[in-house]
């Protein structure tokens, strides 16, 4: 197993090399032009020498090499100046972004907490409600709980974010004036008063986003259950006078995480992605906020950087759920 | 066929499944309330025959009344004749997406699965798409084919292939990698060593051996994928790459509805019970399906 | 400082409200939401509106617009004119003089040194300056002392007041940005996220695309003002909820540009807590109509002037686009208050917006039928009108916005009205107002029959604004597609009096010769001008002293913004 683990993370390198070249040219190729948000009031000659400014006149190679040793060289450099102190980085040029001329790791950087806070906790929270509804679902097939549970999550999962969100704002914000509707990215939690108001401004979003990741992951649980329940070794194990939690929550469990795991492994990326709608409703200007806006204004650099970042997690967190398959079933064997 | 344990069945496979379906009552309701949605959306501009684009800006948002039944929208087109046009597309789309994100996916997991040498390469073009910022995709993709298409198949078959191609290829990835987790855990067991003792062929081991038995992650990721496509094709829209701005579908009518909830709260209600209905019905269908193929199950 | 939402400092700006507008700082907290989030605070690196309006509470310009269009000194005490002598009698240069104990908010004085240092940075090589057209025609700034500054132009200027003018163009500080000039104006993030400037307030805290936090300017010239000890400017999301945080929850006092239907404002404002401010500048939605054949099979020629329209070519099919549609309805449904029905491109200021036009404020589908039947285009057998083969058969493409799309649903019916059969299409804002060459989809090459979509010109003078339509501005390959005369509009007489308006002083001839460059454009039909849009910004009830100006950065009076007291 170690020899795969080292040979998959051998191959990942040349693997992301070849993404992050086809990222670079899809954004080559894509229409789009960092002016677009220019007022047309701004005559076009002077859009040109603004493209001009920002280096658009290139060739396509020489940005690319310049773009990834400003990655894979300049960028560690930054960072271990910030960390040990060190004095690598001093006059270099980042990778900058065109919409606001700064580096783009800072801005990455700035968005993390709002997103560790909302989009990874509705994950979590999503994974937490979503297995126990999964497992108990499949146990008890087609009883009252099973009915409910497949109903609301399959509503809940057919309803966009984009309207459960406004909803939700619409009750609880507008009619109740319970919750606050717009997410304050300044605060900062330093006691429990803080951590209060924390709390509340957090709840709409997360619920609208977990309700997303629970209705998923619970019908492949769920799914993955049902398989697994009426396999001989279930029988064998009962045999056996195994308590019934025992079977079902040690053995039956285990082997039915499989799939799971996968949809799991997934969905970890996709929280450092963030949560493009939703984020955008509520105003938590995570990640997912930062990419869509780099999108609309065509600030390629920002674009290409977030998404070769999305890129390492995916290809990480893939080679980590192969891996999980072997340690749920030692028969899957590795080369 | 050369397995000689099914030649011997006096009934085929798929004749005991519909037997088994015939009886499962969640799919029976499913696929009822699949057929009536189906009627209602095709068979029903017949009956109600105003057109779902005529605008009556004297009848601005109205609410339901005998000519308007489910109320009139912000340009006093009749919000019934809408979500019935729109029904037409939004089913056809998600299911055409659906299926082709199904299958593209269900097939590259199994191979990738059950064939070890190309699970490496698979899995690599599985990351690749999963890192490929979608915006700027389906921006390449219409400007390189929307003018292509429309003039081989016309503007409406082309964007309609154009949107369900766009849908089908940016979304079968989750399922290639759940299926082949399966798969990968499924090679293992006794009865696919006893299959392969016995001599079945690759192609005989995946259809009747593999596929059967990685039915359950399939039908979920279909009920999942319904709804999904439903909804991106009205994002798509939006970005101007779908169907023109005054072809009504589900999704845009609940998109152009989220801001009138307040005011109007029928109005995002028609189109959400209608998507959810369609998934609801598509889940329970294939919640049967599974429980038909399980032979474990079938003839309790 | 830990930061309350307003639902919390509500309680707290109760309790100062009394003391209100007393003195600097005593009124809390101002929470703006823009639903646009500014990506810097440098005007002079990015176009965009949204970052002209935030850096407007901290830079500021010698002379600015008010509310009226009117231009009022700001920066200096009086404006400079030919008749106090401020402007040459031969209109090569203009002076300014600086007010007397202007601080910079570092505590250093502002010098005319800094003003000609602003010239020096917008027009340095290689600097992509988005206002350089500002400094359009400088030859040199001069500083005989440290109060005055001395502009002078490379020829006559008849309109001399673009440079230092108006929120696009402030002054920045010499010894902030010294380092910054050309190619190195991006490496000064510190300086382009937090400049420093004389306006009421300085940046704490700057978070692109996201947040600003500001506090009062301790060196503000005023020292009773602003009454608002800090401001959060929050910005992202779409404009709906941005005029829900402010009309219906009451956590923001200030949404910026509610371009929402008008029935959603007016629910909106029922909640109670709040209330729209509205004001009309020169921003015209507007058909445009192709001139030249955008098909497809012509390849490298589409949609240049060697190919003329196969329809629209016909002054008579353009006429009648133009009368069957209702104005009226379409200000009704789209805009409400915020919007009025045109005749004219250019509907303001009042001394330059026309009468001539005024016939097609009324719907007239009779006439429009029967000037197409006497022209020749007869109805099908599928009620589209044809003519020599030709079918009255249009694309119309628009950018994505939900009141664009009902325009263009309610407009294609009443075309249908006439025999016109139209096919809608509505592209992404970022491709359609981008100008990438390697997109078919951009406004500018307008692979469509006609197009819809606003503009409006900076300031009060027109003549660039109008100058769009000369023969010289028409897109084409050669010049990579970049130009404003999207119908590919050309008349030698239309240019000869572009050329007049560039040699004219006299203000009343100018509006004269723009007057008649509007009429030709419309008499022509080949700009179908459609609704006069207002700017709708809404304020909490308990904010007070909000100035809506459409001239000007809406925020420019910002620093008389206060607490109502009876609140």
């Amino acid at each position: 197993m170690l020899t795969y683990t080292i040979r998959r993370l051998l191959l990942a390198i040349p693997t992301l090399l070849f993404i992050a070249l086809v990222i670079f040219l899809l954004l080559e190729l894509a229409p789009g032009d960092p002016m677009a948000q220019v007022p047309l009031t701004v005559p076009s000659e002077v859009k040109e020498q603004m493209r001009d400014a920002l280096g658009l006149g290139e060739p396509t190679h020489i940005r690319f090499g310049k773009w990834m040793w400003q990655f894979f060289v300049i960028e560690p450099m930054v960072w271990s100046d910030a960390t040990f102190g060190t004095d690598y980085a001093t006059g270099k040029q980042r990778v900058i972004s065109w919409q606001t001329r700064s580096a783009v790791m800072d801005i990455v950087v700035q968005r993390l907490p709002q997103t560790l806070w909302v989009v990874a906790l509705s994950y979590v929270v999503g994974i937490l409600i979503a297995l126990p509804i999964g497992i108990y679902s499949a146990y008890r097939q087609y009883s009252v709980f099973d009915q409910v549970g497949t109903f609301v999550t399959m509503v809940g999962y057919s309803v966009p974010p984009f309207f459960s969100g406004v909803l939700v704002i619409v009750i609880f914000s507008v009619h109740l004036g319970w919750l606050p509707s717009i997410y304050d990215t300044t605060h900062r939690v330093v006691d429990w008063d803080s951590f209060v108001i924390q709390l509340r401004q957090m709840v709409m979003p997360v619920m609208v986003l977990a309700l997303q990741t629970t209705a998923q992951i619970s019908r492949f649980m769920r799914a993955s259950m049902l398989d697994n329940l009426n396999q001989d070794y279930v029988r064998t194990a009962r045999a056996k006078g195994l308590r019934e939690s025992t079977v079902v929550m040690v053995h039956v469990l285990r082997n039915s995480m499989i799939p799971v795991v996968s949809v799991i492994a997934l969905g970890v990326p996709q929280i450092f992605g963030g949560a493009i709608i939703t984020e955008q409703i509520f105003k938590v200007n995570g990640l997912g906020q930062l990419l869509i806006t780099a999108i609309q204004a065509n600030d390629v650099p920002m674009v290409q950087t977030v998404t070769f970042m999305l890129a390492i997690l995916i290809v990480t967190f893939n080679i980590i759920a192969d891996l999980l398959y072997g340690v749920l079933d030692p028969r899957i064997r590795y080369e | 066929m050369s397995d000689p344990l099914f030649k011997a069945a006096p009934r085929s496979q798929w004749r005991d499944v519909w037997d088994q379906l015939k009886r499962h009552r969640g799919a029976m309701a499913g696929a009822a309330v699949f057929i009536f949605i189906l009627g209602l959306v095709f068979l029903g501009p017949s009956l109600w025959s105003i057109d779902p684009a005529y605008i009556d800006i004297r009848a601005r948002n109205q609410g339901p009344s005998l000519t308007h039944p489910f109320g009139t929208d912000q340009l006093g087109r009749d919000t019934l004749a809408r979500m019935m046009a729109g029904g037409q597309t939004s089913i056809a789309v998600g299911l055409s997406a659906m299926l082709l994100s199904l299958g593209l996916g269900s097939f590259i997991g199994v191979i990738a699965g059950y064939f070890r040498r190309l699970d490496g390469p698979l899995m690599r073009l599985t990351d690749l798409f999963l890192s490929l910022p979608l915006l700027p995709l389906l921006l390449v993709m219409v400007m390189l084919f929307r003018e292509a298409l429309s003039q081989r198949f016309g503007p409406e078959t082309g964007i309609f292939i154009l949107i369900v191609c766009a849908i089908g290829l940016t979304s079968w990835m989750p399922t290639a990698r759940i299926v082949r987790s399966d798969v990968l855990a499924l090679k293992e067991r006794e009865f696919i060593l006893a299959a392969r003792s016995v001599g079945t062929t690759n192609t005989a081991m995946i259809t009747r051996h593999i596929l059967p038995n990685v039915m359950s992650p399939i039908v979920v990721s279909a009920a999942l994928g319904i709804a999904n496509a439903i909804i991106t094709e009205s994002a798509l829209s939006f970005l101007g790459l779908g169907f023109p701005p005054d072809f009504p579908t589900w999704g845009r009518l609940l998109n152009d509805a989220t801001v009138y909830v307040q005011d109007y709260p029928e109005r995002v209600f028609w189109p959400g019970l209608a998507i959810s209905l369609t998934v609801l019905s598509i889940n329970y269908l294939g919640d049967g399906l599974r429980d038909a193929l399980d032979p474990r199950i079938r003839g309790r | 400082m830990t930061l309350k939402f307003s639902l919390f400092s509500a309680a707290v700006v109760s309790v100062l409200a009394p003391m209100a507008w007393a003195e600097r700082g005593t009124d809390g907290q101002v929470n703006i939401i823009y639903w646009q989030a500014p990506s810097l605070l440098n005007p002079y690196l990015s176009g965009g509106i949204k970052e002209q309006e935030a850096a407007s509470l901290i830079l500021e310009p010698l002379a600015r617009y008010n509310e009226t269009g009117t231009m009022v000194p700001w920066l200096v005490d009086t404006l400079p004119t030919v008749e106090n002598g401020g402007v040459s009698g031969d209109l090569t240069s203009i002076t300014w003089q600086l007010s007397e104990g202007l601080m910079w908010s570092d505590g250093s004085p502002l010098t005319s040194a800094d003003v000609k240092f602003t010239w020096e940075y917008c027009t340095a090589e290689g600097g992509g300056c988005a206002q350089i057209e500002k400094y359009g025609g400088v030859a040199s700034v001069e500083t005989p002392d440290a109060r005055t500054v001395v502009v002078n132009f490379d020829g006559p200027k008849p309109f001399p007041y673009t440079a230092f003018v108006g929120a696009q163009a402030p002054i920045i500080q010499a010894a902030q940005f010294a380092d910054c000039l050309g190619p190195k104006a991006p490496e000064c993030t510190d300086a382009n996220f937090r400049p420093i400037g004389t306006g009421p307030f300085v940046v704490t805290d700057f978070r692109p695309n996201d947040v600003i936090q500001y506090e009062a300017n301790p060196y503000y010239r005023d020292p009773a003002k602003p009454a608002f000890a800090k401001v959060l400017f929050k910005g992202g999301g779409k404009a709906d909820d941005a005029g829900r945080a402010v009309l219906e929850t009451g956590e923001f006092d200030y949404a910026w540009n509610l371009q929402l239907a008008p029935e959603v404002i007016a629910s909106m404002q029922a909640a109670g807590h709040g209330k729209t401010v509205l004001g009309f500048g020169t921003l015209v939605e507007r058909i445009m109509i192709n001139l030249s054949d955008p098909s497809a099979e012509l390849g490298e020629e589409r949609a240049t002037r060697a190919h003329p329209h196969p329809v629209l070519s016909h002054k008579a099919v353009r006429q009648a686009l133009s009368m069957a549609i209702d104005r009226a309805s379409l200000v009704d449904i789209g805009y409400g208050a915020a919007g009025r029905m045109t005749c004219n491109v250019l509907p303001a200021p009042p001394e330059y917006a026309s009468s001539a036009n005024d016939a097609c404020m009324t719907r007239d589908v009779a006439g429009a039928n029967a000037l197409l039947e006497q022209a020749g285009w007869i109805k099908g057998a599928d009620g589209i009108r044809a003519k020599d083969g030709m079918r009255l058969s249009l694309l119309f493409q628009s950018s994505t916005n939900a009141v664009r799309q009902d325009f263009q649903a309610i407009i294609k019916q009443w075309w249908s009205e006439i025999g016109v059969e139209t096919e809608l299409r509505n592209i992404s804002a970022n491709v359609f107002f981008g100008s990438d060459p390697g997109s078919p989809d951009t406004f500018q090459k307008f692979f469509a029959d006609v197009e819809m979509y606003a503009n409006n010109f900076d300031g009060t003078d027109p003549e660039a604004y109008m100058a769009g339509w000369s023969c010289a501005q028409i897109p084409a390959p050669e010049n990579q597609w970049q130009g404003n005369n999207m119908p590919r509009f050309c008349s030698e007489d239309y240019d000869a009096l572009v050329a007049e308006m560039q040699q004219t002083s006299d203000l009343g001839k100018r509006a004269e010769l723009a007057k008649a460059m509007n009429d030709m454009l419309m008499q022509e039909f080949v700009i179908l001008p459609l609704v006069d849009r207002g700017r709708v910004s809404a304020h909490a009830n308990s904010l007070g002293g909000v100035i809506l100006n459409t001239w000007d950065s809406e925020l420019w009076n910002i620093a008389d913004w206060h607490r109502n007291k009876s609140n």
